[in-house]
């Protein structure tokens, strides 16, 4: 502990402290509109995790997140409104009655199963995007023409569940608000605070989760395809593979984010699944610091939680602004709010308040009393 | 005469009608040390792209270890044993010296084996070795891309040579080199031959004469004479591809 | 052979909308590396100007010449997205070359500022800002050199500046004296009133072609052609391809790069504003106008391959067809006994949104026989 205050990184340790107190004494002090929102953000935070470990880590722009994102939202909600409905007439969901379909889609009977929704949460945007991931990388479609291709299979996937009406309720959506989970009420204040609780912990994990994945050799691996893919082919490497694998990972987790904003919104309809909610999700990254996965889940919570309130307050400006962050990220802080710590931001902004700082040298000769060399 | 590591038959590549290589025989034998060299637009990288799996020939056949390589993977050819270095410097800039000789090191090179375990006693020992043997053992923890032009060629050969190659495919090692580091970088080169095949291009005639190999020319796309350095530079055809102006050079 | 042709001519317009949407920013991706995310609303400004000029056509002196309003607000509308076109070059893309996901993003928020900025501005305010910078940044080019030369420089900017920025609050002014309606913020949609002309349609086959979708034909057919020529035979074409291939060398040799940068950019801007008087005729204009043609032309510009033409011509065509032979149901008018699960597939992808959906699934198994698109770049490099 010692050392780490004198290697001066106790703004870190301050700032983790309070992060964990805001969130363990959140439940306890916040409304509960409030702490919906904030497990709401800490869904999406799930999310941006995995947007940067295909963005920030492997350099892999995705725009089309919102499918996998809806993905477990519909394969929640789908689960609560079967377990819901035993007792209406025909035992299927309220609204298929609405459009005079009395027999339930195939496609919904598995989603009797509590286990079988549980895996489907994750499993199925996983095996989308791999699938999907597969067929663009391995014809090395990359850059701008990946992200453009996500975005027009949101797009797709959008006008398909907005269109069907008779299969998921099309433009309305699932609600899972008014459904039962236990026997409880899932927008009741007691299961919302459960919800919270899980949130925050499956945001931990997935931190912890992806900060193996990438620490070690496979994270370099991700880092050499961001850099230089065609190079890395030639070390003997597969890129394709490694992108498979990371794209499939950040659909899962943002199947699990979808699932779990889904339940704390109370629906989930094929609004997930726009274009623009898409583009924000990478801007949460952005800002938070691409490569530093606490930077996404910093970004995500922080940035929702600034739309929250101004759009509360100034609903018209929130466009402006977000359009301004999005010019400003890119421009002026390509590193991100975490990046800008790390590096030399705060350093240069404490010298201008006179407080010096302590000068690094650079190359370090001190290092193991070694001299040096010039090959 | 035993079978050659490496031999290309008759390549031939059109980039939309203009021929990059054309009717393009050699053949490698085990442990040889080879330089290639040609005027620009010989055809030179080209003929790399093609052993390497990244440009697919128009016609021909590459054949290593008695298989075809045509149509294979750029990283099956390589794990099958055949290591590139390219023209400019290519390293993992934004990894330390390390973390890019580890990449390289690495066996096998499958997701999954990255991700459950760690280096091996014995390919950390490799690593150090690497490191020591291009003299970048005191930045180790750099980014690569902060290191010199010079340490990043040298950089770049030490991961070739991590790889454990066959056949290593050298383009330009010492373009950018001081003298010292030329000799150096000839010597290493030379030592590497024997357990491994060498294929060195450059355009550096002393050094080229320090391999002390024997040399191929290559002028627009095909093999004009194979020699030793002497045999070659004493070629009319050589002296008048590279000094005469009778005939235009179209690269 | 009436079905064939009907078929043909609505695909070829839906084609010609695409082509134009997208001609601009095939541009300027493929002579740029640029994706420009703000084309949309780019395009969307254009409908407005479009709509703009149509009320000051209903101002009683020029009410005779109304039903020419069509053909000046094609030169306003490439010159309002041009010169917003330039300014996002100048303040934003230009720190971003060669960081084409930055970019992208960038121009994303941009495309968000301008969408925000329609729906929260009155429109009259808006087309008198448009009218200030278009002068402001016009007139010293319009102005004789001599003029702008020597002492007098500074005082002569500010006087361009304030003469535009008169002409600006003149036109807010007398907009929202004439029409008090557009005073307002305008979130909702307008629509563009056709001139009597462009009513209806031409009878020819039994078929009627209706009058607007010929007119897009024929500002698209123009444009392309005009775009060609001006690529492959002018001497500023020649310099933009130059800084395409090699910029370091066309510096040496003496080409204006960032001059070149900024008119690349300035002309893929202006074609879309030229596509928004097309959309414009087409349906009502909206803050939204723009998003809904977006996706659709990167798809065009995927399909086409970069750097080419013929590709986004061919492409916008192909998905142009495509979409009506799928959208419509035309399988099933050509082959009305078709078994029933077949049928009943036809019938389920026959709307436009679920066209959509098929013509990505096709373009995707396209895209593995051909991942470049139709014409891609070949030779050593394109993998540098």
């Amino acid at each position: 502990m010692l050392q780490v205050l004198q290697q001066r990184r106790w703004p870190l340790v301050l700032f983790w402290v309070l992060i964990v107190a805001a969130v363990v004494a959140a439940p306890a002090v916040l409304p509960v509109f409030r702490l919906n929102l904030l497990g709401r953000f800490l869904a999406l935070a799930i999310v941006a995790l995995g947007i940067d470990l295909i963005w920030g880590f492997t350099g892999l722009l995705s725009l089309g997140q919102g499918i996998f994102f809806a993905l477990g939202g519909y394969a929640i909600a789908m689960y609560l409104q079967m377990n819901s409905s035993a007792d209406l007439p025909n035992g299927i969901p309220e609204f298929f009655g609405l459009y005079g379909v009395d027999q339930l889609p195939g496609f919904w009977e598995p989603f009797h199963s509590p286990v079988f929704t549980l895996i489907a949460i994750w499993l199925i945007p996983a095996v989308l995007a791999a699938v999907l991931g597969n067929l663009v990388f391995r014809n090395r479609i990359k850059g701008v023409y990946f992200s453009i291709l996500t975005q027009a299979a949101l797009l797709v996937f959008f006008n398909f569940f907005n269109g069907q009406q008779k299969l998921i309720n099309g433009t309305n959506g699932l609600k899972t608000d008014v459904t039962q989970l236990f026997g409880q009420l899932v927008g009741s204040p007691e299961m919302q605070r459960v919800f919270f609780w899980l949130t925050a912990v499956v945001v931990i994990l997935a931190w912890l989760f992806l900060r193996w994945v990438v620490r070690g050799r496979f994270g370099d691996v991700l880092i050499a395809i961001r850099d230089d893919e065609p190079r890395l082919r030639f070390a003997g490497y597969n890129p394709t593979l490694f992108k498979t694998i990371v794209f499939a990972i950040a659909g899962g987790l943002a199947g699990i984010g979808g699932a779990l904003y889904t339940v704390q919104s109370g629906i989930v309809s094929p609004q997930f699944m726009t274009v623009p909610f898409s583009i924000e999700m990478v801007i949460w990254v952005a800002v938070g610091g691409r490569g530093t996965l606490v930077g996404a889940i910093l970004g995500a919570v922080l940035i929702n939680y600034a739309k929250s309130l101004v759009s509360e307050a100034m609903p018209q400006s929130w466009l402006f602004i977000q359009g301004g962050l999005f010019i400003l990220v890119v421009t002026a802080l390509p590193e991100g709010v975490i990046g800008w710590f790390r590096g030399e931001g705060p350093g240069n902004w404490l010298n201008r308040l006179g407080i010096a700082r302590r000068s690094t040298t650079y190359p370090r000769l001190d290092r193991e009393g070694q001299e040096e060399v010039q090959p | 005469m035993t079978q050659p590591l490496l031999e290309l038959r008759q390549i031939t590549v059109s980039f939309d009608g203009f021929l990059a290589l054309s009717d393009l025989n050699l053949s490698l034998q085990p442990g040889e040390l080879r330089a290639v060299i040609g005027p620009n637009g010989a055809g030179k990288t080209t003929f790399l792209d093609v052993i390497t799996g990244k440009t697919v020939p128009t016609g021909g056949d590459v054949v290593f270890k008695g298989r075809s390589l045509i149509g294979t993977r750029e990283h099956r050819i390589a794990r099958l044993g055949v290591g590139r270095k390219f023209q400019s410097p290519r390293v993992f800039e934004k990894l330390s010296v390390q973390q890019n000789l580890a990449l390289a090191v690495s066996q096998p090179k499958q997701p999954w084996s990255l991700l459950l375990g760690g280096l091996s006693g014995e390919q950390r020992d490799r690593v150090h070795q690497l490191m020591s043997i291009v003299n970048l053992q005191n930045r180790c923890d750099w980014f690569a891309g902060a290191l010199s032009h010079g340490q990043k060629q040298w950089l770049e050969i030490a991961m070739l040579v991590g790889q454990n190659p066959d056949l290593l495919l050298v383009d330009e090692p010492v373009a950018g080199l001081t003298d010292e580091e030329t000799d150096l970088t000839a010597d290493l080169l030379k030592s590497l031959a024997g357990d491994h095949t060498v294929l060195v291009i450059e355009h550096d005639m002393e050094f080229i004469r320090r391999l002390d190999s024997s040399v191929t020319v290559l002028h627009q796309g095909h093999v004009l004479c194979e020699g030793t350095m002497d045999q070659v530079q004493a070629d009319p055809r050589v002296i008048e591809v590279y000094l005469g102006t009778t005939e235009e050079d179209n690269g | 052979m009436q079905l064939l042709l009907e078929s043909l001519f609505n695909g070829v317009a839906i084609g010609s909308v695409l082509l134009m949407a997208a001609l601009g920013l095939a541009i300027v991706f493929g002579l740029m590396g640029v994706i420009n995310l703000a084309h949309g609303e780019l395009i969307m400004l254009g409908a407005y100007t479009t709509y703009v000029v149509q009320l000051i056509f209903k101002l009683p002196a020029l009410q005779p010449v109304y039903n020419t309003y069509v053909l000046v607000a094609i030169p306003l509308a490439f010159i309002v997205s041009g010169v917003v076109g330039v300014l996002l070059e100048r303040t934003v893309i230009r720190r971003l070359y060669g960081n084409p996901l930055e970019t992208l993003l960038a121009t994303w928020g941009v495309s968000l500022i301008l969408q925000q900025f329609v729906r929260s501005v009155p429109l009259a305010h808006a087309a008198g800002l448009m009218l200030t910078l278009v002068l402001g940044f016009g007139l010293p080019l319009l102005l004789p050199q001599k003029l702008l030369a020597g002492p007098r420089r500074r005082l002569m900017c500010a006087g361009s500046w304030a003469v535009s920025a008169l002409g600006g609050v003149l036109l807010a002014g007398g907009l929202a004296a004439q029409i008090s309606r557009i005073a307002r913020a305008t979130s909702r949609n307008v629509d563009v009133t056709a001139p009597k002309w462009m009513r209806g349609g031409i009878d020819y086959f039994d078929i009627t072609f209706p009058v607007p979708r010929l007119v897009i034909i024929v500002i698209t057919v123009v444009a392309v052609v005009g775009v060609t020529w001006f690529l492959n035979r002018s001497v500023w074409g020649m310099r933009i391809r130059a800084v395409t291939q090699n910029r370091s060398m066309s510096d040496c040799l003496g080409i204006p790069t960032e001059t070149v940068d900024v008119l690349t950019f300035g002309i893929g801007s202006g074609l879309a504003g030229v596509a928004g008087v097309a959309v414009s005729l087409l349906g009502s204009v909206g803050p939204n106008v723009g998003g809904s043609y977006i996706v659709g032309c990167f798809m065009v510009v995927v399909l086409g391959g970069v750097g080419n033409l013929l590709g986004t011509v061919l492409a916008s065509f192909a998905i142009g067809l495509l979409t009506d032979l799928i959208g419509a149901g035309r399988l099933l008018t050509v082959w009305p006994d078709m078994p029933t699960p077949l049928a009943d597939v036809v019938n389920f992808f026959a709307t436009t949104s679920m066209a959509q959906v098929m013509v990505f699934a096709l373009i995707v198994v396209f895209l593995q026989f051909r991942p470049a698109g139709l014409f891609p770049q070949k030779g050593r490099m394109v993998e540098a």
